[in-house]
């Protein structure tokens, strides 16, 4: 007959049986290679000698610590030593309490006689009957321990069985990853049975009711399942009804329940054991003594076999009672279950008599959204994926739920106040600190998961100066939901005289299947980042402000463009466009992001034009002439110097040309007067991105704006190509050669439908294509030379393209976070990659 | 770019055969950065003028090759002025091909390569980085005449003031050897840049060439920083590239390491009574394990490694260049292992959360909080006090009233380009009395150095002492004790 032997899917698994008892042969048989750490393989690792007895020490070392790693993964081990020492099963146990699993054994129950026979079959065994013995005694006087060294589940297995035996893994019971909702989650309900049924009708419950009109079970014509946080019973005013219908819910599959401190607490009084009688307990006791005893002793079973919490939806939820940090998801434990119950105590009571909590959903980072309640507060608000769910129903306050994953929150007020609490329901302030951030968001990962790009890597060389320049040079993080993604240029361009041109942009684009293309004049000068909050309301909610700042205008590394006053005032002068343009009504929203240009160029980028661009030009304007004026007077006594003359003059005349194209980009500014926007997408408002609108939307806004306040903003021109029209693209090319040879910057080409997810790859964006003027700027004023033009086109723009995918995906990551109102790291950390990312080494030319 | 180096010796035309090369021709020479062009505009027995014009390859400037000291990714290695204004390239060139003339030897007459002739030579783009009077500095004690007239950066824009360009003329009755010897030197110096890496050969070449004229020169330590720049960290290139990326400001940047004690010497001084006030306060307190939060190149840390009554010394800055620059300073490298475990060395940033700097008897944030912008001081806040929570910080900050008493600062003037704003006494004890409130520390302010009657200290400390919560018995809520496991 077939022995079956249960195994949780994560445990800690001990295979107890002296040396022969044919333990290895086991493991192999029923788990993999990878799950087995065998202590013999360990001595051999550490001293090349799998007998080696001096190196037991050593090699425990090593199995411990492997199984810690395989555990923290959340992966079985399987340990095959004897394990026939309570010493050596401690350690193990200890490892598994560290992370949190179960403890399990599997013991070989086989005589020594067949023991010794496989030893002395075996070469690499040198050991004799003594040894067996002796082992055999050593396991025997200490397995009745077991249960005592905390191993509560144990297997044996007679000679007999171990080759029928079949090992089956079981889930834990908290894991219902299998249940993929939808659910809605309720907060702590204590015995307002009248306020749950009113909520469970709310979200569209139909309630059945028994012959005395009782609610006996609730279900959603949509197959909705709704989710207790426990905390069902005690102060309110009908626990017993309240358990009626929890009971008929779950038993119906209606519903699931987690305990509660409160059901763990009354099952102890129900069990006559000896506990303070505080807290509204009396109320339950006392309303159940009403009920059959039969009722009694059937809820009293039920809440003592309430699991603590529940892993759901492929691990995307997890509800308990008082909340869990992401280590304790799906574990098993003494502490794992307190946390659930209790949540993070730290030992310490306020003035008002009640446990001190540690707010462990400040510093919660993890992947799962965690539910919860046990800790009331006035309005359930979302922290770091997290929430409370508990609004204080019983103390007159509402009783809440959270539709998953719509993440709606429903709630209905209390009838009345049923039970003083002991402290105000206003959570501590300093409980809440939304604009802090964790020094592991941004320097403890190795890159960002994206809906775009997938994962997004970040090399620690490219965080650590990227955290100095946040850290220093950034405004508020809060603020800095999106830094911009930086733009490839096109290929560089078979046309003759040009490095690059408009052809190279329509040919990618329709290389990529893309049907019609934006052209938009791209302005020289500085990018730009408006995030503007209707009021300042709207910006304390929305971006955590603390002070009087209602938005800001930020460079490409997140630094203020103006200081000050004049930050305000161009602030102000923005919203109120904005608002005059009745953007923020139309959007449904009360703030905005928009990415634009920032002009003149000169406005932000002196340093760099004084530093850099105007000493280039002076030095050539102090030396040419002169170099020019010896040459003539050479020439003129005889001396042939005139190919070097004709070189001269043309570098002359370049760097003449060099200094024309900067200074188109130059005009003075007084406060803000002279300077403007250039707006061409919307970013994000409140609970919307809007990458996946055609870009004749986002420009039919920016020219609302420009109508709106032409001083300030300026308009975007462009045209639009069909690619498969040569007509079209011709047309575009002679609209992009019109504007630079006006001394335009050149054009960005963008497919019209914008963000196609439709599209398995998403292309780039967007490419630029340069004036040939403009480019002087770039790479020099010579670099039309016909040798030096020839070296430039093999310019390779490969890692650039992929720099710029990422860091689009990044953006665009970032801020459907931030319209998700996902937490702070969330979004700090897109922002924070995009930053580092713009420190990879890379020609700036490009 | 261009140099002229006329003579009115006579004959004049004595200069070609100095020079070797004929007055009378065109004369061009092949070298790795470019070609070198030597020819006369004048050659008359009374004036002679000999003209050396360097066509630098621009291929070489496209491919971008490294050949900078600076070799990063930012712009500047490929727009730059090396087409036209006098550096290292035009000196190596100038060796290169009158190298018979820089050796000072002449074959035919060598008592004219010995004398001093009557001199004019003209750098029409000379890059000249500090002040506009650097070049007379350099060389008027060696017997020149110097007109330096500075070059306008843009005559469009008048408000941008002037390049970093001088038009130079030198003249003087000069030996030609120690002439171009004198150039080949200086106008790197001037420049304060190379176009090649710099290395051990350049000490030799710095000695050879300054033989004569430089051992005595007032400015020779400057000369010899300049000439022997070292090449910057990779951490600060990538800075660089942030900072050009984002159109910023570079000048915005504050230079690396212009401390306090770069300035007059009461600052100097009170640098060294700030840190010695600071560790006779942690030793008062008691502490024995203490962080310095933004602890730059380690200032503060090496007193307290002197110290044994600290066992456990943390120094945190948000560079990593300048803590790369202090592991050195401290020689981490070579400490002893009982030493080096006292010491622990990472890069956090004060404005987030950083749970390595929990459980420490002290924080210390010195002259770190006037860095950060006012409304990141929150976050600061948050960090330090909220949850790194040790039982002791210590805050020092300037007291910008005391500005006043610095001569030559001006009105409004802060201590430090990067300083965001300095506390006033006022101010620093509402700031100070309102992170009391907030977190539970009580606070005492004192000053450090030489106080003045009315204005006060020039730095003010605030020394904040953790208010522990009563600790209760845990409330019978909390009785996790006898939970259950899940399963089974």
């Amino acid at each position: 007959m077939t022995r079956r032997i249960e195994i949780p899917e994560l445990a800690m698994v001990m295979l107890i049986g002296i040396s022969g008892s044919g333990k290895s042969t086991f493991a192999a048989r029923h788990f993999l290679g990878t799950e087995v750490i065998s202590s013999d393989a360990a001595r051999g690792l550490v001293s090349d000698d799998e007998n080696d007895q001096t190196a037991t020490a050593d090699a425990f070392d090593v199995v411990h610590y492997l199984a810690g790693k395989r555990l923290a993964r959340g992966k079985i081990a399987v340990i095959d030593a004897t394990n026939i020492q309570p010493e050596a099963r401690k350690s193990l146990v200890a490892v598994a309490r560290e992370h949190d699993v179960l403890p399990v054994a599997i013991i070989f129950d086989v005589p020594e006689k067949v023991c010794l026979e496989r030893t002395l079959e075996r070469d690499d065994r040198d050991f004799g009957a003594q040894v067996i013995k002796r082992q055999a005694a050593t396991m025997r006087r200490h397995l009745k321990g077991l249960a005592r060294e905390g191993i509560r589940t144990t297997h044996t297995l007679s000679a007999d069985d171990i080759d029928d035996a079949e090992v089956v893994r079981t889930k834990l019971y908290n894991d219902l990853r299998h249940e993929t909702g939808p659910f809605d989650v309720i907060g702590d309900v204590h015995g307002c049975r009248a306020e749950l049924e009113t909520l469970l009708g709310t979200l569209g419950y139909h309630i059945t009711r028994d012959e005395d009109g009782r609610a006996v079970d609730a279900a959603h014509p949509e197959g909705r399942r709704a989710v207790l946080v426990g905390d069902l019973v005690d102060r309110g005013p009908d626990t017993p009804g309240v358990l009626r219908l929890a009971t008929g819910m779950v038993g119906a599959g209606h519903a699931f329940v987690v305990s509660g401190n409160h059901e763990a607490k009354l099952v102890r009084a129900l069990s006559r054991k000896n506990v303070t009688v505080s807290h509204g307990l009396q109320d339950s006791l006392d309303q159940l003594a009403q009920q059959p005893d039969e009722f009694v002793a059937e809820v009293r079973e039920w809440m003592d076999g309430l699991i603590s919490h529940y892993v759901l939806d492929g691990g995307s939820l997890v509800v308990s009672h008082a909340g869990l940090i992401e280590k304790y998801h799906g574990r098993a434990s003494g502490r794992v279950r307190a946390f659930c119950l209790y949540g993070d105590t730290t030992g310490e009571t306020d003035e008002y008599g009640l446990p001190v909590r540690y707010p462990w959903a400040n510093e919660y980072r993890g992947k799962a959204m965690v539910l919860y309640g046990h800790t009331p507060v006035p309005t359930a608000e979302w922290v770091n994926n997290t929430m409370c769910l508990d609004t204080g129903c019983v103390f007159g306050g509402s009783l809440t739920a959270l539709r998953y994953p719509e993440r709606e929150v429903v709630s209905i007020p209390a009838e009345r106040v049923y039970y003083e609490p002991a402290r105000p329901l206003a959570p501590p302030v300093e409980e809440r600190e939304p604009g802090l951030l964790d020094i592991d968001d941004v320097l403890g990962t190795s890159g960002v998961e994206t809906a775009l790009a997938g994962r997004v890597s970040v090399r620690p060389e490219n965080a650590a100066p990227a955290l100095e320049v946040m850290s220093r040079f950034a405004i508020s993080p809060s603020w800095l939901i999106y830094l911009p993604p930086t733009m490839a240029p096109v290929e560089a361009s078979a046309v003759e005289g040009v490095l690059e041109h408009p052809t190279e942009a329509f040919s990618a684009f329709r290389r990529h299947k893309v049907g019609r293309v934006v052209c938009e004049e791209k302005h020289m000068g500085s990018r730009a980042v408006v995030v503007i909050a209707r009021n300042l309301e709207a910006a304390r909610r929305r971006f955590a402000e603390r002070g009087e700042r209602t938005g800001v205008v930020y460079t490409r590394t997140g630094r203020e463009f103006f200081a000050g006053k004049l930050g305000v005032e161009l602030v102000r002068r923005i919203t109120a466009t904005a608002e005059s343009a009745g953007l923020f009504d139309e959007l449904g929203t009360d703030w905005l992001a928009l990415d634009a240009e920032l002009l003149p160029w000169s406005a932000k980028a002196q340093g760099l034009l004084r530093a850099q661009y105007a000493q280039v030009g002076a030095a050539a304007r102090a030396s040419m002439p002169v170099a020019l004026a010896a040459l003539d007077v050479a020439s003129a006594r005889g001396v042939d110097v005139d190919a070097l003359r004709g070189r001269v003059a043309g570098r002359d005349a370049n760097a003449q040309l060099f200094v024309d194209a900067y200074r188109r980009y130059c005009w003075p500014v007084d406060g803000l007067e002279g300077v403007q926007l250039a707006v061409f997408q919307v970013l994000a408002a409140e609970g919307a991105t809007f990458e996946e609108r055609e870009h004749a939307w986002h420009m039919d806004i920016a020219d609302r704006l420009v109508a709106a306040n032409g001083d300030l903003f300026r308009t975007t021109r462009r045209t639009y190509a069909a690619l498969d029209s040569d007509e079209e693209c011709a047309a575009a090319s002679a609209w992009w050669e019109e504007l630079t040879a006006a001394g335009g910057e050149g054009m960005v080409v963008k497919p019209a439908l914008n963000l196609d997810t439709s599209r398995p790859q998403p292309t780039q964006p967007g490419l630029k294509v340069r004036g040939r003027e403009y480019l002087r700027i770039i790479y020099g004023p010579d670099y039309l030379d016909a040798d030096h033009l020839k070296t430039l086109k093999n310019r390779s723009v490969g890692r650039k393209r992929s720099l710029a995918a990422r860091e689009y995906a990044l953006g665009i990551e970032g801020l459907r976070r931030t319209a998700a109102g996902e937490p702070l790291w969330r979004v700090h950390e897109c922002a924070f990659s995009v930053l580092a990312l713009e420190s990879e080494p890379m020609d700036p030319r490009l | 770019m261009i140099l002229t180096i006329t003579t009115t010796h006579t004959p004049a035309t004595d200069l070609g055969f100095l020079l070797h090369k004929h007055p009378d021709r065109a004369q061009s020479f092949d070298l790795s950065v470019g070609t070198a062009h030597v020819f006369y505009p004048e050659a008359t027995e009374e004036r002679c003028t000999a003209a050396l014009l360097l066509e630098v390859d621009a291929l070489e400037l496209a491919r971008g090759s490294g050949r900078t000291t600076t070799s990063d990714f930012t712009l500047g290695q490929y727009v730059n002025d090396r087409p036209y204004a006098a550096s290292s390239l035009l000196a190596s060139a100038m060796k290169r091909v009158f190298s018979t003339a820089v050796a000072g030897t002449l074959k035919s007459n060598q008592a004219l390569a010995d004398s001093a002739l009557p001199l004019e030579i003209r750098i029409p783009a000379l890059p000249c980085r500090g002040s506009s009077d650097f070049a007379r500095q350099l060389f008027a004690p060696l017997g020149w005449e110097v007109v330096a007239t500075a070059v306008p950066l843009d005559p469009e824009f008048p408000e941008w003031g002037d390049s970093r360009y001088l038009d130079l003329t030198l003249t003087g009755t000069v030996r030609l050897a120690d002439a171009l010897s004198q150039l080949y030197v200086l106008l790197p110096v001037l420049d304060d840049a190379k176009h090649y890496w710099v290395g051990d050969d350049e000490i030799d070449k710095l000695v050879r060439h300054g033989e004569g004229w430089l051992e005595a020169h007032p400015l020779r330590d400057a000369i010899a920083r300049r000439y022997l720049a070292h090449q910057k960290g990779l951490v600060n290139q990538a800075l660089d590239r942030l900072v050009e990326a984002g159109g910023d400001d570079p000048e915005a940047l504050p230079p690396e390491a212009t401390p306090a004690e770069d300035l007059p010497q009461p600052r100097a001084r009170l640098a060294w009574t700030r840190r010695d006030a600071i560790v006779a306060e942690l030793k008062a307190l008691g502490v024995r394990s203490v962080a310095d939060v933004g602890c730059g190149d380690g200032a503060l840390l090496r007193p307290l490694l002197a110290d044994a009554s600290f066992t456990r010394i943390v120094g945190t800055d948000v560079s990593a260049t300048a803590l790369a620059r202090g592991a050195r300073r401290l020689h981490v490298d070579g400490m002893s292992e009982r030493q080096a475990q006292r010491l622990t060395l990472f890069q956090s940033s004060a404005t987030y959360r950083d749970e390595r700097l929990e459980g420490l008897d002290a924080v210390v944030l010195m002259e770190v909080i006037e860095h950060l912008d006012l409304d990141r001081l929150p976050a600061l806040e948050s960090a330090i006090f909220g949850h790194a929570r040790p039982e002791f910080v210590i805050v020092s900050t300037p007291n910008r009233e005391y500005n006043a008493l610095y001569q030559g600062m001006a009105d409004g003037a802060l201590r430090h380009p990067d300083h965001r704003w300095e506390f006033t006494r006022d101010e620093f004890t509402d700031w100070a009395t309102s992170v009391w409130q907030n977190y539970g520390y009580r606070v005492s302010i004192s000053g450090i150095g030489d106080a003045d009657p009315t204005l006060g200290s020039p730095t003010q400390m605030a020394v904040f002492s953790r208010v522990d919560p009563v600790q209760d018995a845990a409330a019978e809520d909390a009785g996790a004790q006898d939970a259950t496991e899940d399963v089974a």
